[in-house]
């Protein structure tokens, strides 16, 4: 039982670290467009090596 | 249209036919750049080859749209149809605004002031005292705007879900023990303050729409939507927190924490809706804000660009796409002299236009005034189902204090309050008659009142005017009697070499003459005209003035029925022509159309009784009068509304204004003339009469929808909210039915109403399904 008083705080920290890394997700700009990735992947690339991942903001 | 089989592009292995040379250069480009993969992937047909132009047209933004005393103002921190009532009440209520409507779905206000009495910022302030913020309309700042409230909504619901999830693990120890003893009370006081720890945020921050809301109320010394959910979180929050300090009594952090979680991710997928249902009036709004433009200026507008104002063109020819205004997708020649609507696109050559009317005087701008006026306008259905909301909130929240007081339990108490869901009941209409308003318009039908929708579903009597409405207002010939021994095919190419000299109306009766063949050509005003063919010398005209050529008397009287003219020469008479008003071609399935409906057509025309009479026998309409006024045709009106009818009236926008005004409902024709100034519920910009059967069958589905929603929202409560007072429902069941209830009603509203985008080729109007609300 007494593992409870170190995972239980564990726990927590983890959920500000995992709120901290969707934070940043957000600000990047990850979920202003849901709908664009979807057609993403119906898309072949024409040129794999060269593809570079840019954002609009 | 070109000749079948010019323009051909093989796509995906098979040849497809294209219909204009700018298709398929479109379709060409596409292929030769190996990017043929977009047939197979695309769900819905392209627009026509003018995209490229948007990006042209919202360069140079001006700070607001302000002209004269009017504007646009996008409307911030609202939360619910109370808060923009209540915005709408304090605009009306400001010294000198002298029109405020507020569109519940765009979430934007119009305000027309008196420059004299008051200005913008005063008006602003006015909003800002009640709680909100307003700017001028400005695109760029509404999209940043958005993107923020959009990130924020979802931050908010992650930290709900994520603290709901953590919360609900701690609590889960308890609820296995039933404080059977395994867990020690060191433990099980851990377990509480660190669900006191994760909830916290989610009060904190996650339920800041709520509370804001919740005080923004109290301050209006009103009950909205956010007051009982307010008091219920904070409430429960509250007891948990006592008995987590105090180490003794219940917690329930587990259930706020997931009341707040679903409670947000339903707001969440109302806005996504909302912003679904008002998107396809984007293009007409961005016109809205075009670029800074004087009368008089002069503009060269490029190929596929869109037009910056209405104008007139002065050099170069060319074609223009006026879809977005009329719903007519064929591209429309412009030359010089021709006029040209701001928000169409230029197609093919560059044009120099001198604008006319600029900003918000131009069409564009009227009627997407209009198309946001029409949602204001609400049906009565709509409007006692928001005072039903409005009273409804009251009752939940005596209801649960009487609860708490009787039986003691904060926990049914706040399960009353989240339960129930007025919301429900005023959301989901607006969001139908938007999408209703953009769906027409697509077609070309400009619906300024939404209210007509429900007068249109009511309707018993159709009434409806000749002279451009039914006919198209030009002269044609309907027959020709020979009277000579010329064929009736040299009849016709003299007539119509004769009246291409002439530009009476008359004269497009006979199309496709060529003048150059006529020598000293001479116009007798109000007679006819006269000239010479091959050395002969004709006349086209009145009877009296053929005679004095042909030297004969006329050899056939007037019907009455129709204008007859002569052509004769100097050796007698050669042919009557019998000119009638041309039927327009979709007239006579339109009147079947209605009459199929069970709807009673009635003809008022003020033509002469015998050309009314023959009208209406050629389409079959039953009840006719001719020789009618426009007061006339008032009465006329009135003694059937008398009678207890509901009577549609469709006329001629300019001079039938007054019986347009008298009617339930009622359509006019737009013929280019300024739409936004007619009096009718709905203007047919188009010209097309088959757009009234249409326009019919939609206010037919939408009302339907409506119904529904307002039923399915009044039957849930009237059920949720006794079962919770029973203490048969929990707090975080309640909220689940209360965010499963906004978005079935959301849902609904979203249904087959019709292709909610303008340009969809695809018209698939499945037929929708009787409601199941599973």
């Amino acid at each position: 039982m007494e593992s409870l008083y170190l995972l239980v705080p564990l726990s927590v920290a983890l959920v500000f670290v995992i709120g901290w890394v969707f934070w940043r997700a957000l600000e990047g700009g990850q979920f202003d467009d849901l709908e664009r990735p979807a057609h993403d992947i119906l898309a072949d690339d024409e040129n794999p090596v060269q593809v570079q991942v840019k954002r609009a903001d | 249209m070109p000749a079948e089989g010019r323009h051909r592009v093989a796509i995906l292995g098979a040849g497809r036919e294209l219909c204009c040379a700018g298709c398929e250069a479109v379709a060409r480009t596409i292929v030769e750049a190996g990017l043929e993969s977009y047939y197979e992937t695309r769900t819905s047909c392209a627009l026509p080859p003018s995209l490229p132009s948007e990006r042209n047209a919202s360069e140079g933004t001006p700070a607001a749209e302000v002209a004269g005393s009017e504007a646009a103002l996008i409307l911030d921190r609202v939360r619910c149809s109370a808060c923009l009532w209540l915005i709408e009440q304090t605009l009306r209520r400001v010294p000198g605004v002298l029109r405020a409507d507020v569109n519940y779905a765009t979430r934007r206000a119009h305000v027309a002031w008196d420059a004299a009495q008051t200005g913008l910022p005063a008006i602003l302030d006015a909003v800002r005292a009640v709680g909100y913020d307003a700017y001028p309309y400005d695109a760029a700042r509404q999209e940043a705007l958005e993107r923020r409230e959009r990130r924020t909504a979802l931050w908010r619901l992650f930290v709900a879900a994520f603290g709901a999830m953590q919360v609900m693990m701690y609590a889960f120890p308890a609820y296995v023990d039933g404080g059977g003893g395994t867990l020690s009370a060191d433990a099980e006081q851990l377990m509480r303050w660190t669900s006191f720890l994760l909830t916290l945020p989610v009060l904190v921050f996650s339920c800041r729409p709520f509370f804001d809301g919740a005080l923004q109320e109290l301050r209006g010394r009103r009950i909205g939507l956010d007051t009982p959910i307010a008091l219920g979180i904070g409430g429960g929050f509250l007891a948990s927190a006592w008995a987590t300090i105090t180490g003794g009594g219940e917690v329930y952090f587990d259930s706020v924490s997931m009341l707040v979680f679903l409670l947000l991710a339903a707001r969440y997928a109302e806005g996504a809706a909302r912003r679904r249902a008002t998107r396809a009036l984007d293009p007409l709004l961005r016109v809205e804000g075009g670029r800074r433009l004087a009368v008089d200026d002069s503009v060269r507008v490029a190929a596929g660009e869109r037009f910056p104002a209405d104008g007139v063109v002065l050099e170069g020819r060319s074609s223009a796409d006026e879809s977005l205004l009329t719903g007519e997708s064929r591209p429309l020649p412009k030359r010089a002299g021709d006029e040209v609507v701001a928000g169409s696109v230029n197609l093919e050559q560059p044009l120099t236009m001198r604008v006319t009317r600029a900003g918000a005087e131009t069409r564009a701008a009227g009627i997407a005034r209009l198309v946001e006026r029409a949602v204001a306008s609400r049906p009565r259905l709509v409007e006692s189902a928001e005072r039903a909301a409005r009273a409804l909130t009251y009752v939940v929240i005596l209801t649960a204090a009487a609860a708490l007081l009787w039986k003691g339990d904060v926990w049914v108490a706040v399960a009353i309050l989240v339960v129930t869901c007025p919301c429900a009941l005023a959301l989901a209409a607006p969001i139908v008659l938007t999408r209703a308003g953009t769906a027409l318009l697509g077609h070309g039908i400009l619906l300024t009142r939404s209210r007509a929708l429900e007068t249109l579903t009511r309707a018993t009597d159709v009434v409806v005017d000749k002279t451009g409405t039914l006919t198209t207002g030009r002269l044609a010939v309907s027959g020709a009697t020979l009277l000579g021994w010329e064929s009736e095919v040299r009849c016709r190419f003299i007539a119509a070499a004769l009246e291409a000299t002439s530009r009476h109306p008359i004269a497009h009766a006979f199309p496709g003459g060529d003048a150059r063949l006529v020598q000293a050509p001479r116009n007798e005003p109000g007679q006819g005209v006269e000239g010479r063919i091959d050395g002969r010398l004709y006349r086209i005209g009145t009877g009296g003035y053929c005679r004095s050529l042909a030297n004969q008397d006329i050899p056939l009287a007037g019907s009455g029925a129709a204008t007859r003219i002569f052509l004769a020469d100097a050796d007698g008479w050669l042919t009557a022509f019998d000119l009638e008003d041309e039927l327009r071609p979709e007239a006579a399935a339109v009147i079947g159309h209605l009459r199929a409906d069970g709807l009673e057509v009635h003809l008022a025309s003020g033509d002469a009784p015998p050309v009314a009479a023959a009208v209406a026998l050629r389409l079959g309409i039953e009840r006719y009068c001719g020789a009618m006024s426009p007061q006339d045709k008032l009465d006329y009106v009135a003694r059937l509304q008398h009678a207890g009818r509901v009577v549609v009236m469709i006329g001629d926008g300019l001079n039938d204004a007054p019986v347009l005004a008298g009617a339930d409902a009622s359509f006019a024709m737009g013929s280019g003339a300024d739409a936004a100034q007619l009096k009718a519920d709905v203007v047919l910009v188009n010209n097309s009469l088959a757009n009234v059967s249409r326009t019919l069958a939609l206010s037919r589905r939408a009302l339907r929808l409506v119904r529904q929603n307002i039923g399915w929202a009044l039957a849930y409560n009237a059920l949720a909210i006794p079962l919770a007072a029973a203490g048969w429902i929990g707090p975080w069941e309640a909220a689940l039915a209360m965010g499963a209830s906004s978005l079935t009603v959301l849902v609904n509203a979203l249904r087959g109403l019709e292709p909610a985008s303008p340009w969809k080729a695809s018209t698939s109007s499945y037929p929708s399904p009787s409601p199941s609300y599973s």
